[in-house]
């Protein structure tokens, strides 16, 4: 006898009731970090310098900031969903684990909102 | 069944070493490291948004012997999460599960990210793109 209602099994959830999602939103975070990240790694590479006129002349570029903004939140995003689930695995102790879930959340979404706005104060600032 | 003598799962120090798990640890391993590298590179723009002074500054922390090592250490990361990645993205579409398919797949993940590092750091060290 099965003790899972109907509706779950049609909805094709197991115990816990979720986890598609966060198994989703990972690999879809991962295929848009292929190119971003790629991008990024060829882009410091051909810079002629890594000083900060040329950086920022690179960075503030329309097209750049946007990609660099793109790259900021798949890899945050990405990086979240990592550390969660090494978290769940390891951390042993319940109420640790969830203090270690709400740091890793509070982090990412600090580096995300620190990433993004660093982005767009150096797109828009006036020409240096 | 006392608790004892239940079967347990095979833990790190019984478990046979194989080409999958140790790749399966490094996946994790690398994000780890890769997770405290989103943090050097938000840094990094936070830096550039604070101006010249600022990041160069950062630019020289970054330079110094310590900081190289480290930097060489999250390319390899980079480079190695990547390419296991794009396995896994393959076993997500439902190739190269075969046994000896996935070994060979994890070998060539390891050689494709020490070559790839390599290049990477010959290039920014000598400058061979510009």
């Amino acid at each position: 006898m099965s003790l899972r209602s109907p509706l779950r099994r049609v909805l094709g959830l197991g115990a816990s009731g979720t986890g598609t999602e966060h198994w989703l939103a990972q690999r879809l975070s991962a295929v848009a970090l292929v190119p971003l990240t790629l991008w990024f790694v060829i882009s410091l590479l051909t810079l002629p310098t890594l000083d900060f006129y040329i950086v920022n002349a690179w960075a503030a570029a329309p097209l750049h900031s946007i990609l660099l903004a793109l790259l900021v939140v798949a890899l945050v995003y990405h990086s979240h969903l990592g550390a969660q689930m090494v978290a769940e695995d390891y951390v042993q102790m319940a109420g640790l684990r969830v203090a270690v879930l709400i740091l890793l959340r509070l982090l990412h979404v600090a580096l995300g909102v620190a990433g993004i706005l660093a982005v767009f104060l150096i797109a828009t600032r006036a020409s240096l | 069944m006392s608790r004892e003598s239940r079967p347990v799962s095979p833990h790190l120090q019984v478990y046979r070493w194989q080409v999958s798990n140790t790749l399966s640890i490094l996946h994790r391993l690398t994000g780890v490291g890769l997770t405290l590298g989103a943090l050097a590179l938000v840094g990094w723009l936070f830096a550039l948004a604070s101006g010249h002074a600022t990041f160069t500054q950062v630019i020289w922390v970054f330079g110094s012997p310590p900081s190289q090592l480290l930097l060489i250490g999250w390319t390899f990361c980079f480079f190695f999460h990547l390419c296991n990645g794009l396995r896994h993205l393959a076993w997500d579409a439902g190739y190269g599960f075969d046994r000896a398919v996935a070994s060979r797949s994890g070998i060539a993940v390891l050689v494709a990210s020490v070559i790839l590092t390599g290049i990477f750091w010959f290039v920014a060290l000598t400058g061979a793109f510009v």
